[in-house]
């Protein structure tokens, strides 16, 4: 990594805490609790009203669902028509087994140009594959040019959401990171600038302006890739990216390979549901479309990178592969109560929230300390499987994350089967399931354990040791009954009639 | 009508007055009720921790009990979706790992057969109004695996309407979790407890006597913050509501 620290942390943070006590700051901070409590609440309702306008939401939901798995089904047909579309519209496709050779080809590519600056619509790719140290390690300098990415990369912090980067920051802080920092990195704040929300877009649009004008080399991700035409469609709301598109004499776009649907026609669903889900809006302000180069329109140069970065390995595993899936509308992350606590931080991947929880693990493997503990971020209320607009039934992929960070079993990385051993840390877990299924296979030995617990329940204490002071440090232990319900059954001779 | 009871070992060990209301509020409705003495548990928290070779035994061992029943009742959501949702899945996995269809087959029936105690009671009893007094204000919460994992609806909300002397009033974000989550609560302490402080204080702003739900493990989270908050509230088991008599002069004195 570089000494200048310009963008997002290099993807995946070796170090990063487990989420548990990651969140614990989060928790403990009522400022950040605040923002993203008003925040989520706010766009979670808008969400609502936006979707329940349609009447055919669900079928527009399965619909999306169908799409993307028969898509991902045949995705080495798609991916190669795409390439064969986009070649003959004039562009260059390259192929990107994993971040390494993503970056080394953007930056070969911004290299040729003579070009030591580049402007960026947000996106989600390059911020995985830690595109903007890459570049800065090759002299090159990214600029972020998305409202939210742009006060996160001058705040010299981490993007916290996927659709709201600085969903954590607060009109006030964003004014002091304006003022401070928009100087060193070009046009100034302007005096006297205050926290409205006004002032605070102008001082960025003028700020911005500088970079759009000057750039030659702009650098994209995409919302999605039609096959059957070679376009690329990017969909957002400021206009940032509309200018990053168009103005720049080079354009590289970074974009997963999940990302293709086969014919244009497919963009019809995925048009109505991502927008509604991310911003709660009926259609997006900007909705980009570009296919190859055309003379004296538009960059005159275009290269589209596919990226894998684990995301072949994630389509062999049958259960885990529908979060590929996602179209990154982060409407889970909004509607989640974990997220809502812990804040995006704390996942320790640009990918936060529950589909964060389910994805991370799967394109990096659960080795690392983080994203052993991700698929255990969430107590499964559901509630992002419920608003999820292509069906990813999240609560489901993340036990059977769980399944594989306590058992191991054969998994794929790197196109390579390999047996993984179970996680560390899980041992003592392991013999206590062990020992409650045993227990829960004899049924006398439950009932001694229960009578047991009943007979000493006046010596039990009020706190408990061990995993169990988790439980007993903020919440009262229920009082064990004189009697439990089997014996009063015996008793009352199987109780037919009621009788107490 | 001859019905199970699946009471699940939580109750069974910890509340075992929500097992009597039940068998009250079931007799007097003219169900017949059993309770299979060999029944432990769903093995609901061994599966979503991860550990799903040790919750197949159980599952095996549930059918083993309630295979022969007509209909299986349990008064908790999420040890009801457990059996109804998870079971299915369970046998799928195993078909999928090429150990054959006998995990599916062993499992389809009580997964068929299994209803979560107000289900039963309006979609196969066909009742709302139980029959059932008790003069308290009251403010339910849905819990997660009742409401999204088995789709329970306004099931409970119409039986509690229905309770003569009740007075349902609205809780505030009643459809976002509590924060038990199982072993979540556990392994992730500080958020749980976040969660769990929120639903009490929204509880609280109710102004209501009682908090109610369909599942104690969820009651349990909750009662516990409740009283560490030292808020003037009680969790009650709808299962002990729906089997009351109480009545106000029973309460005055």
């Amino acid at each position: 990594m570089s000494g200048t620290f310009i963008g997002m942390p290099v993807f995946p943070p070796p170090t990063h805490p487990a989420f548990p006590k990651a969140a614990r700051e989060a928790v403990r901070n009522p400022t950040l609790r605040g923002n993203l409590r008003h925040a989520t609440h706010t766009i979670r309702a808008k969400r609502a009203k936006a979707v329940a306008e349609l009447s055919d939401w669900d079928r527009l939901r399965e619909a999306g669902r169908l799409i993307k798995d028969h898509t991902l089904r045949h995705l080495e047909r798609h991916l190669l028509r795409l390439e064969e579309s986009v070649t003959a519209a004039g562009g260059t496709v390259h192929w990107a087994a994993d971040a390494d050779e993503a970056n080394r080809i953007v930056a070969g590519l911004v290299k040729a140009t003579g070009e030591s600056e580049v402007v960026k619509v947000k996106s989600m790719a390059t911020q995985e594959i830690g595109l903007n140290e890459a570049l800065e390690a090759e002299g090159i300098r990214a600029y972020e040019t998305d409202l939210a990415e742009l006060i996160v990369q001058l705040g010299k912090d981490r993007p916290s959401h996927i659709l709201v980067p600085a969903i954590h920051r607060n009109r006030g802080e964003i004014r002091d990171i304006f003022r401070e920092e928009m100087g060193r990195w070009g046009r100034p704040a302007p005096e006297g600038l205050t926290d409205t929300p006004a002032e605070l877009a102008e001082a960025a649009r003028l700020h911005l302006r500088e970079k759009f004008l000057r750039a030659k080399v702009g650098i994209s991700g995409a919302n999605f890739m039609v096959a059957e035409t070679g376009t690329l469609v990017v969909v957002e709301s400021e206009g940032n990216g509309r200018m990053c598109l168009t103005l720049p004499e080079t354009l590289i776009s970074v974009v997963g390979i999940e990302k293709v649907v086969p014919t244009w026609r497919d963009l019809e669903v995925f048009l109505q549901t991502l927008p509604r889900s991310s911003t709660a809006e009926r259609m997006n302000p900007y909705t980009s479309m570009w296919t190859g180069t055309t003379d004296e329109d538009g960059p005159s140069a275009f290269h589209l990178v596919l990226l894998d970065n684990g995301r072949t390995d994630t389509l062999a595993d049958q259960v885990g592969r529908q979060a590929l899936r996602c179209i990154r509308c982060s409407a889970c992350l909004n509607v989640c109560p974990v997220y809502e606590r812990a804040g995006g931080h704390a996942y320790g991947s640009v990918y936060p929230g529950p589909i964060g929880a389910i994805l991370s693990p799967q394109l990096r493997g659960t080795e690392s300390e983080i994203d052993a503990s991700l698929p255990y971020a969430s107590s499964l209320c559901g509630a992002c499987y419920e608003v999820c607009p292509v069906a990813i039934d999240i609560p489901e992929v993340l036990v059977h994350l769980r399944e594989r960070v306590v058992e191991g079993g054969v998994t794929v990385r790197q196109g390579n089967k390999v047996v993984l051993k179970p996680a560390k840390g899980h041992a003592a877990e392991r013999a206590a399931m062990r020992a409650a299924r045993w227990t829960f296979s004899h049924p006398g030995a439950l009932r001694t354990g229960q009578r047991l617990a009943s007979r000493t329940r006046r010596l039990q204490p009020r706190t408990l040791p061990g995993p169990g002071k988790a439980w007993s440090g903020t919440r009262d232990l229920p009082a064990v009954p004189a009697e439990p319900f089997r014996d009063w059954w015996q008793r009352t001779h199987g109780g037919k009639d009621g009788a107490e | 009508m001859r019905v199970a009871l699946f009471l699940t070992c939580v109750n069974d060990t910890l509340y075992p007055d929500t097992g009597r209301a039940v068998v009250k509020l079931l007799t007097r409705l003219g169900v017949e009720v059993d309770f299979p003495m060999s029944q432990t548990c769903c093995g609901q928290a061994h599966y979503n921790t991860g550990y799903r070779h040790e919750a197949e035994p159980l599952a095996r061992h549930f059918s083993d009990v309630f295979g022969e029943y007509e209909a299986i009742v349990t008064p908790s959501g999420s040890c009801g979706a457990m059996v109804r949702e998870l079971y299915p899945r369970m046998g799928g996995r195993a078909r999928s790992e090429g150990r054959g269809d006998t995990l599916a087959r062993v499992l389809a029936p009580v997964a068929d057969r299994t209803y979560e105690l107000t289900e039963f009671l309006v979609d196969v009893l066909g009742v709302t109004d139980v029959g059932a007094s008790y003069p308290h204000t009251v403010t339910y919460h849905p819990t997660c695996h009742g409401l999204r994992g088995l789709g329970l609806g306004d099931r409970p909300r119409r039986l509690l309407e229905a309770v003569k002397g009740l007075e349902l009033v609205e809780l505030p974000g009643a459809e976002e979790c509590c924060g038990f989550g199982g072993t979540f609560a556990l392994k992730n302490s500080d958020v749980s407890a976040a969660m769990g402080t929120d639903k009490v204080r929204n509880a609280e702003s109710t102004g209501a006597e009682v908090l109610c739900a369909a599942d104690n493990s969820c009651l349990m989270h909750i009662g516990g913050t409740m009283t560490r908050l030292a808020v003037g509230m009680r969790p009650v088991h709808i299962a002990e509501i729906l089997a009351s008599t109480e009545t106000r002069a029973e309460t005055a004195a």
